[in-house]
This record gives C-alpha cells, structure tokens and sequence, in this order.
C-alpha cells in the first residue's frame, strides 16, 4: 500500500536490527535499559489499585484531572517557584513523547526549522519532521562536555529558524547545564526569537548542581514549553504520564490537537501521578542517592579500563568514548553484546555526532554494572 | 549517617575500592574508616540474609515473640533485667519498648517444645520478671527490609531509548 511521503522520508531506525538482536539473546547484562531499574514506589501503585477498586474508570478532562494539574501547579511552585495556572497553562500527556509531539505540531509551520543539540533523544527529528518543519541538527562535542555552544547556536540562525529544544539532563549524554550557563544560552534566544521546547524530565535525578527549570530564567518563561513527567523520578515508565506547562495560547493548540488524538490519559495513572506528587519525594531522594554513586563508580571503572568517560551531571546514562577500540559505534556495540554478552547502545542511534561513542545506562543493580565492567574489559584487552 | 555506612548496610560485599569509586574519596580513606568503624564497634558484624524458606533441607527450627512484664529496678532500671535476659544465646533479639509490657524479646529454638522449656525454666521465674506472653512465629514475609520471595525475573525490555 501506498504510504504517506512525510512517512517514507523519516529514515528507518539503522538501531532496530541491534534490538532485536539483544532482546532475542539470553543471559545478556544489560546496560542498554532507557528506564529506572527500580519499581513505581508502592505507595503510588497502591493509590492507582484503590482508585480502580472504588471505580475511577472513567473519561477526564481532555487537559487531565483538574486535581493533578493543581498538584502539579503547586508541586512547581514549591519546588522551583515556578508559577503556572492549572485551568489554562497545564496539559496533562502521555509521558513526554505525546507534549513534544504536540508542541512540534501546535508550533511549527512548513518550512520552519528547529534547532536540536545533537547527540539527541530519538524522537525530537522525526516528529519535527512529521509536523512539517525542517530539522536542524546542533553537534556537541566531548571536548565541552556534550554541551550546546551559544556561538553555535547564533550561527544556525535564519529567518525561517522558529524553535529549539533543549533536553537537560540529557539522554543520552547526561549533560545539564548551569543556571549561569543557561542564562547565556536564554540571550541568544532572546535575540533570536526563539521557542523553546524544555524536554526537563530527567530533571530530579541531577547530581553536582541543583537542576534549574528553563522557564525560571528571567524573560524565558513566555517563550518556553516545560516538559515533564512521572517516568524517571518516580520510576512510572509504564504509567505513561507526562505533562507540558507553557503560555496559555500554546497549552490550548496543544490541547486542541490531544482532544482529537488521545482525548485524556488514563485515569488511573493520573490517579498515580496525583499520589507521587503528594507523598512521592523520599523515594526520590534514594533514587537520587543511589544513582549519583553508580555513576561515580561507572565513570571511575570506565575511565580505569581505557575508555575515556566524562562526568556526566544528571540523568542515568553515561556516554564513553571507543575510539581506542578503532571500532565504528555499532561494529563495538555488535562484538561487545556477541563475545561478552553486555549491550550497550551505540552512540550512532542518537545521530551521527553519536559516533565513537556508546550510551550505557547505569539504571543497573551494582552486582550487573561490577560484572558488565569486568566483561568489557576483557573485551578491551583482547582487543588491544 | 556516613555514606560508607549506608553503602555496607546494602551490600556489606562492596569492597573498599568499589566504595572509594562511588564516594570520590581514596581508598586508604575508606579502609581507614571501615577500619575505626569494625573498633568502635560501629559495624559489629557482616552477614547474609537468608531465605530458609527456599532450603529444602534447613532445619525447621521455632521462633517465637515473647512480650516479657519487667519489674524495673532500683537505680538500674530495666537494664539489668534485659541484660540478664539478652545474655542468653536463645534470646535472638531484645527491645525495650512502650506500651502495655516492656521488654520484646524473640527466642530461637530447634522446635517449639524447646522455646517453651526455655520460657518456663529460664525466662518466667527470673527475678523481675512479673509475666510472659509468648507467640510462636508462622511465616516470615519481610524481614530488616527484605522481602521473603523467590528472586523475580527482570521486567523491564533489555534494550531501549
């Protein structure tokens, strides 16, 4: 069957046979998992089976419960003084994905370009792609920490560019930028006139700095879409919750295109996310806790067994460099997971500044991430 | 509580360099600590926690919770009793507590004939002691934060953005 040309342009996923490969095998440890290694906490699993039990099955607003959107409202404000009004600025979504999509749709025009710092998050080119505009990759570099250049920026710049997304701390590299570093990245948008798009959803797991939302960046608040979500702080990747706060005449395209192609999330995982955000946070702090020194230690053995490996601020990804290895991204991630039985995702899958690099995930037990180090060094030694 | 601490009381296996990595301090730091830790009596022991349950040939022994009634004494409280009581090798845990008795103690024994020859012989004529409740343990589900089950399969795709 003849299937659209906006479709047939967004290249397939060169990444999906390595998948398969992985999920077909057996006895893999695997650090390629884009997800917490810990269980929704069962506080919030608890909530959302009593709420089934007394029959909260129902539609809800298409904007989401008006209790979760105040919930959020006052959970932005206490925790970063950030103001938004839960009848016209909050959108409840499924997870990120769904905002991102909207946001692209509601915002961009044929023609427009959009600026994404790459290594990216997968889905920001194509679903830019899909609403028409033209993608515009930023390349960071291990040199700078994988952080967007403010100069880089102001040299893709035209007329036509409308919007750029940020991600911090990022999948796949980890990076999170400063208040300060964020305040010269707003004057350049300032100056440009652009949209931001803050996909903000790793912002609880930040390690060295406290996490600074885009929109709380004096004059940035009008012209930024915050995403986030309940996936990686409270450990609902499943649940499916995710949430864009912005200016009121976006919220409100965003939620005339939701209306039409989701029309709400399910209640019950927004009867969850109400649950996390009033009672969640001390699990929060233990994830947070955990996760900093898995990270200390992934960076520490990388680095002991040749693979050069930057402190990433956030997140739970580190994003070493194979160049050592002389091997492309792929032929590493290939050999590694067929020898040693470790998977890891090659840099490539989030785009061609991705190369010479591997994401590794260490949303892992510290009994896998011991063993998977001990494996790839082996690896490594065989190899050299 | 010092993080090496915290880390020991989740996995008493992670070895001092393993520490050294994930805290950002040296390694002499940590051993040193550990070191001051084992001495002050800190960290008194490292051991396993095990799931009797799953072995097929363990000993069934008996376990039992006895709420004990303490006649406190004169310029000693009740530590003297508890300690008269803790000190014997059948007495696994001892608490003092508030509420309708004082001490909470548990017993172990190869049966429960053996935990109720210990409550009569030992435990209830003790001077001090003005009465026992004695429960015998059934199933454990959780204990010290641990969930009694079999180990559960990995849930979460191997692979995935």
């Amino acid at each position: 069957m003849e299937i659209s040309k906006k479709v047939e342009e967004i290249a397939p996923s060169g990444i999906r046979a390595f998948f398969d490969l992985v999920l077909g095998m057996k006895d893999v440890i695997s650090l390629g998992v884009g997800e917490p290694d810990f269980v929704t906490p069962w506080n919030i699993r608890e909530s959302a089976i009593y709420s089934i039990e007394k029959g909260y099955t129902s539609y809800t607003s298409n904007k989401g419960l008006v209790e979760l959107r105040r919930e959020i409202s006052r959970f932005l404000k206490r925790r970063y003084g950030l103001e938004y009004d839960p009848e016209e600025e909050i959108l409840v979504t499924v997870g990120v994905s769904e905002a991102v999509d909207l946001c692209m749709r509601a915002l961009l025009n044929p023609g427009d370009k959009i600026l994404i710092p790459e290594p990216s998050y997968v889905s920001y080119g194509p679903v830019s792609h899909l609403a028409g505009a033209a993608e515009m990759y930023l390349h960071t570099y291990r040199e700078n920490g994988f952080k967007v250049a403010p100069e880089e920026i102001e040299r893709s710049c035209d007329k036509k560019t409308r919007a750029i997304i940020l991600n911090y701390p990022s999948n796949p590299t980890g990076t999170s930028y400063t208040k300060n570093e964020l305040k010269s990245l707003a004057n350049i948008f300032q100056k440009q006139g652009l949209v931001v798009i803050s996909d903000e959803i790793y912002d609880e797991l930040t390690y060295d700095f406290g996490h600074t939302p885009f929109p709380t960046i004096p004059g940035m608040k009008n012209r930024t879409v915050y995403l986030n979500g309940f996936s990686k702080a409270y450990a609902m990747t499943g649940w499916r919750v995710g949430y864009a706060c912005g200016p009121k005449d976006i919220i409100a395209a965003m939620t005339k295109i939701h209306q039409y192609t989701i029309m709400c999330v399910p209640i019950m995982g927004q009867m969850a996310a109400i649950e996390a955000l009033e009672r969640g946070s001390k699990s929060v702090e233990e994830m947070k806790k955990e996760y900093r020194r898995r990270r200390d230690f992934i960076v520490d053995g990388l680095n002991k067994i040749g693979l050069d490996c930057h402190t990433p601020q956030g997140a739970f990804y580190v994003f070493p460099s194979i160049k050592m290895s002389k091997l492309s991204s792929m032929s590493f991630a290939n050999k590694l997971l067929k020898k040693e039985r470790v998977a890891v995702v090659p840099g490539t899958a989030f785009g061609p500044s991705g190369e010479g690099y591997v994401r590794i995930s260490y949303a892992s037990s510290m009994d896998n991430l011991k063993e998977a180090l001990a494996r790839m060094e082996r690896f490594i030694r065989a190899k050299s | 509580m010092d993080e090496i601490l915290e880390i020991l009381e989740k996995d008493a296996r992670t070895s001092p360099e393993e520490i050294a990595a994930m805290t950002k301090r040296s390694v002499g730091a940590v051993k040193g600590a550990i070191k001051k830790y084992e001495r002050d009596g800190v960290v008194i022991k490292y051991k396993a926690v095990i799931n009797k349950g799953l072995i097929k040939d363990a000993p069934r022994g008996a376990c039992a919770l006895i709420e004990v009634n303490v006649a406190p004494q004169k310029n000693l409280g009740f530590d003297y009793v508890a300690e008269r009581i803790y000190m014997f090798p059948e007495v696994t845990n001892c608490f003092l507590i508030s509420g309708t008795y004082d001490l909470l103690i548990t017993v172990d024994g190869k049966d429960m004939q053996e935990v109720a020859n210990f409550v009569a012989a030992k435990l209830s004529p003790m001077e001090g002691v003005r009465g026992t409740v004695t429960h015998f343990l059934l199933r454990k589900y959780k204990e010290d934060g641990e969930i009694f089950k079999p180990h559960e399969k990995e849930k979460r795709l191997a692979i995935s953005y």
